[in-house]
């Protein structure tokens, strides 16, 4: 029996602040470097240590990247979730543990392959040190789960030497663990696993890279210089990633002088105003935040709206609503972001699906934030944000500069008669604008309350309602000038399924499934609000759409019937908000639940 | 209103500086505050600086909140730019325009609503990052625009207009300045001009976040009798213990700098100009934080309003200077020094694999 090859899932519990997370990512790395697609999640909990987390990561040969339905292999490190973990194993799946100790009734169970391997004994006959112990047996798993699924034990010890290779003595005691774990698996179990890996060739172009990072080096690309933010999680690592990249490309190497200024503010509402200071004192400047944070931020969003100053504000998407769940993932803002702050006011949102995105949507935010002088929001999401994905090798056109939209310098003022700051002169909707500093005839007063097209305070009915009016217009316009949705249709498709951001990767497999299931969708994935005409045509062209989304409430659903003017009863929803990503079952389940009702 | 609208005519004699600028070009749209109110010799006294410092507008951006003295920012420098933002926040935003270009010159006007109450937290973190911006706070003890409420630094027993007697205990913006390690602490009142110019002066030339907090009566809604942030109270209880003269760069100084010459004490800027305390008041050392503190305290308790610039602190890093940050604006680098390029993001892209 050959067995499964390049398509299962294993999910290994460990306890937080153990670390097991370079354990994981070795793993994960061994399989991508063997050419084969893979993808990660890391399920972890809002605490430093001690508490249980997991990690999950799937094999699939077709690159179907979304969240596995089932587990084979638990890697089941943490006794204090034993019974979770014998209870997510699929039927007839394996479960490893550590047999240092004797087994635990709650690791019986009838169906599955329990595994024991004494990890933890090994690694105190061998190694020193309580942490040095701790550490070690990690790798030593991965060792075991290498001996169980075929993974070339060269490649991981090549991406170890790369790691430690300054540290002889750590590069030794690695490869000893990771020897330990193999050996003791291949000597005790029937390696490898009915289900196995064999080396591809479809990993070559691509690389392992969480969004957060990408997002960070689009911000890099784009030329920010100012970063503000609040420490948020799973926000926190897109501004870690940033200060990191600008010590390595902003820092002049004869004189160490700095060409970024990073401020970790006193709070989100700050980070906003830093933000909004810096874009009107000419700079680009952006912050990180997550769902509290954008709460925080609502009075100087609609600043930034109503007085035009291009902004950039990434949401790393956590679950909600108040506190919520901090280390889960959702879609929950998209409501709270399209129409941020009080007053009228609608606002450009991104939304990217995949680090790729992360990376080319974080340049897009910049331009069109100065074009379109506004804030503009990319709504990313805790899975796409802090977990690596698989995706294609970013690329940047060295022919790229930076759209800073209409900014008047010193000759175009100078054949001005007069600058007036809202004045739309050709009829685009967008007033041209000035920077501090430049010239005197450029300057203006920026005011939040209300102004009349030539910048001055006015409480005038008609003198305020010129310039809403002009704003609900440069955001119309702002719509088509947005990355368009992705539509894959297929040919006799009827019914349409329309997703968003982090739901894509289940969603293309889903629509795969049910086509061998013969029922045949055409998919548009939203990238941009506000929707360009495609959104509405798209939706306008089916008799029904089924709407997959991770919020409760079907935000995004409610956001097409908003602004569409398509009837709400022929969008489906279809809902995962339990703060994991969407699963390709889930929308399989769904679609063919409501299918099967519809046509009794 | 205190003003009229002056039609935009200059006369030949009008005093010119060295830019052959008039003060009437460092001033601002017509006030629409009450008549009388102290605000507005404030903004007088910063038309009076910049012209006398002969800075050119358009290098100054103007910050403020939401408030009465907020809206002071539209009264003066018509050719700076100019941001009134959202109550209390002024900081923030100030610190954003600062970081992005370290080359103009900051001023930020609030009150006592913005500056104690709303925006506490973030005027605390600008004194903190050490912003180099010239922060004056007009501070009135009452909210004018809603019509006469006690604000943070209202005196324990001060009288509302209405005959309320404030019982909470005041903020006083000073003292929690000097405590958060403000470089350059100054406490000054509308009414005394002579002494406010020459602070403001200084303060525009400190590297730094330099804080001035301005007795500055409400003549609507907490001028009368009863309330210790009137006209009458302030001047009967006012104290100047570190009156300066401010010496710009150009002149010839004529005693050494950062010494006591014949009862006077220089401080030399960063710029090379000079402050010159003069008579300061024997018990009291401006440079001395902790006897700053205290002294005030002191003073304070006998019911005197002490006035001067309190604290003075050379030398210590601006944001910029702590950051590291190049010499050029930040949103002056041309594209070609921020953006990597393929080349190396490509090489970059190596360790993610």
């Amino acid at each position: 029996m050959t067995g499964r090859i390049n398509d299962f899932a294993f999910k290994i519990a460990t306890v937080n602040g153990t670390g097991s997370a370079s354990a994981n990512t070795l793993l994960m790395e061994a399989i991508f470097r063997m050419g084969i697609p893979v993808s990660g999640k890391n399920l972890f909990p809002s605490n430093i240590q001690g508490l249980p987390t997991w990690y999950e990561i799937r094999v699939n040969q077709d690159g179907y990247a979304g969240r596995p339905a089932a587990v084979d292999l638990v890697v089941a490190m943490n006794p204090a979730t034993y019974a979770q973990d014998v209870a997510g194993v699929r039927a007839g799946g394996y479960l490893l543990y550590d047999s240092s100790w004797p087994q635990d009734e709650a690791l019986a169970r009838e169906g599955i392959m329990v595994l024991g391997a004494p990890l933890g004994r090994l690694c105190l006959e061998a190694f020193q040190g309580d942490r040095e112990r701790t550490l070690l047996r990690n790798i030593a798993y991965a060792g075991a789960v290498a001996a169980l699924v075929d993974i070339d034990l060269q490649v991981m010890e090549t991406a170890l030497r790369e790691t430690f290779g300054r540290k002889p003595k750590l590069l030794d005691a690695n490869f000893r663990a990771l020897r330990l774990g193999y050996d003791y698996a291949k000597q005790h179990f029937r390696c490898p696993l009915p289900f196995r890996l064999e080396r591809m060739d479809a990993t070559s172009n691509h690389i392992l890279i969480d969004g957060n990072t990408a997002a960070a080096l689009g911000c890099l690309y784009a030329g920010a210089t100012v970063g503000a933010w609040y420490p948020i999680t799973p926000a926190t690592s897109l501004m870690e990633a940033f200060k990191g990249l600008c010590e390595r490309y902003r820092v002049d190497r004869e004189t160490g002088a700095k060409r970024f200024c990073i401020v970790q503010a006193e709070d989100e509402l700050a980070a906003a105003g830093i933000v909004i200071g810096a874009s009107w004192a000419g700079a680009r400047a952006f912050t990180p935040t997550s769902g509290p944070g954008i709460s925080l931020m609502q009075e100087f969003i609609g600043l930034a709206y109503y007085t035009e100053v291009p902004s950039v504000f990434f949401d790393v998407q956590r679950a909600g609503p108040s506190t919520g769940m901090p280390t889960r993932t959702q879609q929950a803002d998209l409501l709270s972001l399209a129409y941020a702050s009080h007053g009228d006011t609608k606002h450009i949102v991104l939304f990217p699906a995949n680090p790729e995105e992360c990376f080319t949507m974080a340049v897009q935010a910049f331009d069109l934030a100065d074009r379109f002088q506004t804030p503009v929001f990319v709504a990313s999401d805790l899975d796409i944000g802090m977990n690596d994905w698989m995706c294609p090798r970013l690329q940047w056109d060295d022919a790229y500069r930076p759209d800073r939209g209409k900014v008047l310098g010193k000759e175009e003022l100078a054949q001005l008669g007069q600058f007036y700051r809202y004045l739309d002169r050709d009829g685009d909707s967008i007033a041209p604008r000035t920077i501090p500093g430049a010239d005197p005839k450029g300057a203006y007063f920026v005011r939040g309350s209300g102004h009349d097209k030539f910048g001055a305070y006015t409480e005038d009915g008609a003198a305020y309602q010129e310039v809403m009016d002009r704003l609900a217009r440069k955001l119309a316009a702002a719509a088509e000038a947005l990355p368009g949705p992705e539509i894959r249709s297929q040919q006799g498709a009827e019914l349409g399924i329309v997703s968003i951001g982090g739901c894509h990767a289940a969603v293309l497999e889903a629509v795969d499934r049910l086509r061998e299931q013969g029922i045949v969708l055409d998919y548009m994935r939203v990238r941009g609000f506000p929707f360009g005409r495609a959104v509405g045509e798209f939706l306008e062209a089916h008799e029904r759409c089924f709407v997959a989304e991770q919020n409760r409430d079907a935000q995004l659903r409610n956001l097409l019937a908003g602004e569409t003017g398509v009837v709400r009863d022929r969008m489906i929803p279809v809902l995962e908000y339990g703060g994991l990503p969407m699963t390709a079952e889930r929308v399989v389940q769904a679609v063919a639940a409501r299918l099967a009702e519809v046509s009794v | 209103m205190s003003s009229i609208p002056k039609p935009p005519v200059r006369h030949p004699a009008l005093p010119r500086n060295a830019l052959g600028l008039t003060r009437r070009d460092y001033e601002g749209a017509m006030s629409t505050l009450c008549a009388g109110c102290g605000h507005d010799s404030i903004t007088a006294a910063l038309v009076q600086v910049f012209f006398e410092l002969d800075l050119p507008p358009h290098r100054a951006i103007k910050f403020s909140g939401i408030g009465c003295s907020s809206k002071t920012t539209a009264y003066f420098l018509r050719q700076s730019h100019g941001f009134n933002a959202v109550h209390g926040r002024m900081p923030a935003v100030a610190t954003g325009a600062a970081a992005a270009n370290r080359e103009l010159l900051a001023i930020g006007i609030s009150g006592d609503g913005d500056s104690l109450s709303i925006g506490l937290g973030h005027f605390c973190h600008a004194i903190r990052r050490n912003v180099n911006l010239l922060y004056v706070l007009e501070n009135n003890g009452v909210y004018g625009l809603t019509k006469g409420q006690f604000s943070a630094s209202a005196d324990v027993g001060s009288k509302s207009k209405r005959g309320e007697l404030n019982a909470q205990r005041p903020i006083d913006p000073v003292l929690l300045a000097l405590t958060l390690g403000a470089t350059f602490v100054a406490r000054s009142f509308s009414g005394d001009k002579a002494q406010l110019v020459p602070i403001l002066k200084a303060g525009l030339r400190h590297e730094g976040f330099a804080f001035v907090d301005v007795i500055s009566p409400c003549v609507t809604f907490n001028d009368h009798e009863g309330s210790t942030k009137s006209y009458r109270f302030t001047r009967e209880h006012y104290r100047d213990v570190a009156p300066v003269d401010f010496v710009p760069i150009r002149t010839e100084i004529s005693a050494p700098p950062d010494g006591d010459v014949g009862g006077t004490m220089d401080i030399a800027m960063h710029d090379g100009s000079v402050v010159r305390f003069r008579k300061v008041d024997e018990q009291y050392d401006p440079t001395d934080r902790e006897g700053a503190y205290t002294y005030l305290r002191k003073r304070q308790d006998q019911g005197e309003v002490v006035t001067g610039l309190l604290y003075l602190e050379k030398g210590a890093p601006d944001m910029h200077g702590i950051n590291g940050t190049v010499a050029t604006p930040l949103s002056e680098l041309p594209y070609h020094e921020l953006c990597p390029g393929n080349l190396e993001l490509q090489s970059l892209l190596e360790e993610f694999r």
